[in-house]
């Protein structure tokens, strides 16, 4: 269609939408925004005699360079070091995908504006488009490169793993409590507009130094998608701002969107563009370069800035925090070791470090070698099974720690870690604005106002309960983290794949048992609980314990 | 001078990880095994869509992590009254040293449900710039031929005023029904079928609006704003605007499906599409139109039907809770039959407004109610007596 058409065609589908004479549609969820009816434009004038052929032509594209790759040997040149990260990704991602799909209704009755309806219906097509499509990448890769193991669990790992359950907020929270909340502010505003360029732009170019080209193929036609849905979460922030009264939620939502979005995508895109990749050369981008390009330039400074005139009162704060904490407080290197601490609760293997990775960390990362160094020697050392435990068992002077309760990432940054009682359960926090989520954010009433829509946190958020007192060798097992000859491990420290080096149930048998730090926590006196906390703080930096008492 | 700078660029690296490269355990399970497939093999559209909405009862171990402000989360099960086997037993609870293992997947029925159609995004795609091409040819054709020439007076009031009006049950239907429904279903399986159909409705709203403004440029006379006018007043759509009004409003899930799709559409649906319109238009010289009303009574007929018969007939045949369905269903009949027939002949009216006309309602009607008989008693369920009204 030509343009002139195009806009005509647009003109004319808004003729489409009425108001019911007879009866409302139902009314499924509920907000304590309030919007005003004000006549709005449909933000992304799609008409679907277009859309449909558009996305197919995208389709050709995609599906003819995964031909391509599997003709051309691909797989030969694949950094297995990167596509085992891909595990664990690919596990997560189609259903944070799907849930935006789901998510799309929880906005036609809250926000009163029928012109936006349009936009969000094609949005929802788009996300099941974007979610089987990354289904179908990852069923690729479990047929076509060399350790199928994992990829081919991939859905159940994903949903009793720790790492899986980290994962779902990036999904549940889109779907669940306050409809604008989760919807709009959580899934457009911050999820989208924010993460999405780290996640589907800066991940797969990595991914193309690493020899893998499909995950570019697949993701950029993914986030070609995504400028339209970036238009309809600003159209109904824009309403959103027009009524005074949803100020104070506002702020309050995208404070806890933004630090819920940096703990989690932070710590995982973090780990597999810094940790997952074999290309060391000096002069590619770190994750922290990437980081301040596209999310303090590109989001921060360019796109929400620009939005304080309008009334937004933006967490600068929060924005200079997340920074600090990737910057200064080792974030992603801290989420990194943790990963690798407890490879064998994953589903994937995971690459020792070599001298090679130690100079680019020491060149992007001043003083990486004096905290991560020797922790990473050591995991080097312990990574063929030789008589001794798995490195969480073994004294390298690291310390488990104890999860966040909100976002669930451990509580790494030990300076951090804040404590409360809530519901007559102490809980850890990874840091003052997670616990401040759980107790202040997510709750009826906020600031004195009622806010019945307002959703909770629920469920078994701290996983090593489940298995508190278990055997290794059980846990694993129960899970089905086991390979076809019902004994090697489907996760290993390191990529050799040769059986003999590879780690068995019978050497976890012999491993201390699993303890919940969360359990224990709780059977704690006062007095012991103040003196744990007093200690865990003094810990770290990598999890190294408190120094003794001069 | 210049000197050439060498660029820095990632070296490939010959790696040798293809599949087959080495043999250890594992090396050759290369197919997604948390799942049973319907038929002896995994389809390709099984595998990009079954598990990816999760379930506490049976891999979901540490449960769903954020609630309504109810404190529920996910997909409950309750928000339909039907019920598939299992669905009685609780989830499996989890407390210090529980565990992590729920019942053996998939724990209950509703997740044998397989959208026939087999719909992904691949496929869906595919379908739907099929069909916008195939329009958008077939009224160039159509332009080129000056088909619309052959129009009488009375036809082009008919078209501009009542094929127009059922862009509004679309786009309605297709928003505040479907759309919305795909929130409520507890598989992935269910919503992505139930989202598909949602497309359906709303690209055969716009393929009507945009046949509407082709219409406008090529028919000296054609009032192109009519349509709004008809849905919002005309007293012969009022029945079907009522109708379309409360299936919007049906809060249970399977119910808003089952009204639309199996009550619905075959008594109001096709009585309109395909007995009235597609046998009024050749005697009035448009053979134009029908292109368009076929492409959406093929959706229905041969793609949104398929699957919801699919998804029916396995709660109707359910081993725990067939009895229970079919008993809820039938209410559901006594409640939505009387109001689609009470729509329907409120469109009475329209049949006598062409210069050639059609056959007679009570022809077309009859019809219609033979089909929908047909459909109840393909999925066990009773033609209830409200059909005679
Ligand atoms: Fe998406
Ligand atoms: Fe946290």
């Amino acid at each position: 269609m030509s343009r002139q058409s195009v806009a005509k065609a647009h003109q004319k589908i808004q003729e489409l939408a009425w108001e019911p004479l007879y009866h409302e549609p139902v009314k499924h969820y509920g907000t304590d925004y309030t919007f005003s009816k004000a006549q709005k434009k449909d933000p992304l004038k799609q008409v679907l005699r277009s859309y449909f052929p558009m996305q197919e032509e995208k389709d050709h594209r995609v599906y003819g360079a995964s031909d391509g790759a599997i003709r051309g040997n691909m797989f030969r040149q694949v950094q297995e070091r990167w596509m085992e990260w891909q595990k664990l990704f690919l596990s997560i991602i189609p259903l944070p995908e799907i849930s935006a799909a789901r998510a799309m209704p929880l906005l036609f009755r809250t926000v009163p504006n029928p012109e936006l309806h349009n936009g969000q219906a094609i949005q929802m097509i788009d996300e099941v488009r974007h979610s089987t499509i990354q289904q179908n990448l990852k069923r690729l890769y479990m047929n076509n490169y060399i350790d199928p193991a994992g990829f081919n669990s991939s859905l159940r790992n994903f949903q009793n793993d720790y790492c899986g359950t980290i994962g779902r907020q990036f999904a549940e929270g889109f779907i669940t409590g306050d409809a604008i909340t989760a919807a709009s502010i959580y899934l457009t505003i911050v999820a989208e507009t924010a993460f999405t360029n780290t996640l589907f732009v800066a991940m797969p170019a990595e991914a193309a130094a690493n020899g893998d080209y499909l995950l570019p193929t697949v993701f950029h036609s993914v986030q070609s998608d995504e400028s339209r849905h970036i238009s309809n979460g600003y159209a109904t922030l824009l309403m959103a701002l027009a009524d005074e009264g949803n100020h104070q939620l506002l702020e309050r939502d995208l404070r806890y969107a933004w630090w819920n979005n940096h703990r989690v995508v932070d710590a995982a895109i973090g780990t597999f563009i810094e940790y997952g990749t074999k290309d060391r050369r000096k002069d590619r981008e770190s994750y922290a370069e990437m980081w301040r390009r596209w999310i303090y330039d590109d989001y921060y400074r360019s796109y929400l800035v620009p939005l304080e005139k309008y009334g937004l009162v933006i967490p600068h704060d929060l924005i200079e925090e997340a920074w600090n904490q990737i910057w200064n407080k080792g974030y992603v290197h801290e989420v990194a070791q943790f990963f690798a601490t407890g490879w064998l609760a994953n589903y994937w293997r995971i690459d020792p470090m070599t001298d090679k990775d130690f100079e680019w960390f020491e060149y992007k990362y001043p003083g990486w070698y004096d905290r991560y160094g020797k922790w990473w020697e050591n995991y080097n050392r312990l990574s063929m099974p030789n008589g001794h435990h798995p490195i969480v068992l073994e004294d390298v002077d690291y310390v488990y720690p104890h999860r966040c309760w909100t976002c669930m990432v451990p509580c790494l940054v030990r300076e951090d870690m804040v404590m409360a009682e809530v519901n007559g359960q102490w809980r850890t926090y990874c840091h003052e604005e997670c616990r401040w989520t759980d107790t202040t954010a997510f709750r009826p009433t906020y600031q004195g106002r009622e806010t019945p829509n307002m959703g909770q946190l629920i469920g078994k958020r701290e996983w090593e309960t489940l298995y508190h007192g278990w055997n290794w060798a059980d846990v694993v097992s129960d899970m089905g983290y086991v390979r076809d000859d019902g004994k090697t491990l489907v996760a290993q420290p390191h990529l050799n794949l040769d059986p003999k080096k590879m780690w068995t149930l019978d050497h976890l048998r012999r491993c201390p048992p699993l303890q919940s730090p969360n359990v224990l926590l709780n059977k704690m006196t006062p007095q012991e609980r103040d003196a744990f906390h007093a200690n865990y703080i003094r810990g770290g930096p990598a999890g190294r314990s408190a120094p003794a008492d001069a | 001078m210049t000197t050439a700078q060498e660029r820095s660029v990632p070296k490939p690296v010959f790696t040798d990880a293809e599949a087959g490269a080495k043999e250890f355990p594992d090396s050759t399970v290369r197919r997604y095994n948390y799942y049973i497939p319907q038929k002896r093999k995994q389809t390709h559209y099984e595998d990009v869509t079954v598990e990816v909405q999760p379930d506490p009862r049976h891999y979901l171990s540490q449960g769903w992590l954020y609630g309504f402000s109810d404190g529920r989360g996910g997909y409950p099960l309750d928000w339909t009254a039907l019920k598939a086997w299992g669905s009685d037993r609780p989830e499996p609870e989890r407390f210090p040293g529980s565990g992590g293992k729920g019942y053996d997947w998939p724990a209950h029925g509703w997740h044998e449900f397989r959208d026939p159609n087999e719909e992904w995004e691949l496929t869906l795609y595919r379908y739907n710039s099929n069909v916008v091409r195939q329009l958008n040819q077939n009224i160039a054709a159509a332009r080129q031929a000056k088909a619309f020439e052959q129009w009488n007076p009375n036809w082009v009031r008919f078209v501009e005023s009542h094929v127009g009006a059922w862009m509004h049950v679309d786009h309605g239907l297709g928003l505040y029904l479907f759309a919305n429904a795909n929130r409520r279903a507890p598989t992935n399986m269910h919503n992505n079928a139930i989202s598909v159909n949602s497309m359906h409705r709303i690209r055969a709203a716009q393929d009507l609006a945009l046949y509407n403004l082709t219409l406008s440029e090529e028919i000296a006379g054609f009032d192109g704003a009519v349509h709004v006018e008809t849905w919002n007043g005309d007293p012969a759509w009022q029945g079907v605007r009522k109708t379309a009004e409360a299936l919007t409003a049906i809060d249970d899930w399977c119910e808003a499906i089952f009204a639309a799709n199996v009550v619905f559409e075959p008594l109001v649906g096709e009585l309109f599409r395909s007995n009235l319109v597609q046998q009024a238009s050749p005697g009035n010289g448009d053979w134009v139109t029908p292109t368009i009303i076929g492409a959406e009574e093929y959706d229905y007929a041969e793609r949104d039907l398929r699957y919801t018969k699919a998804m029916f007939d396995l709660l109707t045949n359910d081993r725990e809770f067939a009895d229970h369905n079919k008993a809820i269903m039938q209410q559901w009949l006594s409640t939505w039959v009387p109001r689609c027939i009470a729509a329907a002949r409120t469109l009475q009216p329209l049949w006598s407004q062409p210069d050639s006309k059609p056959p007679r309602f009570e022809d077309g009607l009859d019809r219609a109610k033979s089909r929908f008989s047909g459909i109840l008693s393909e999925l066990g369920l009773q033609t209830p007596k409200e059909l005679a009204q």
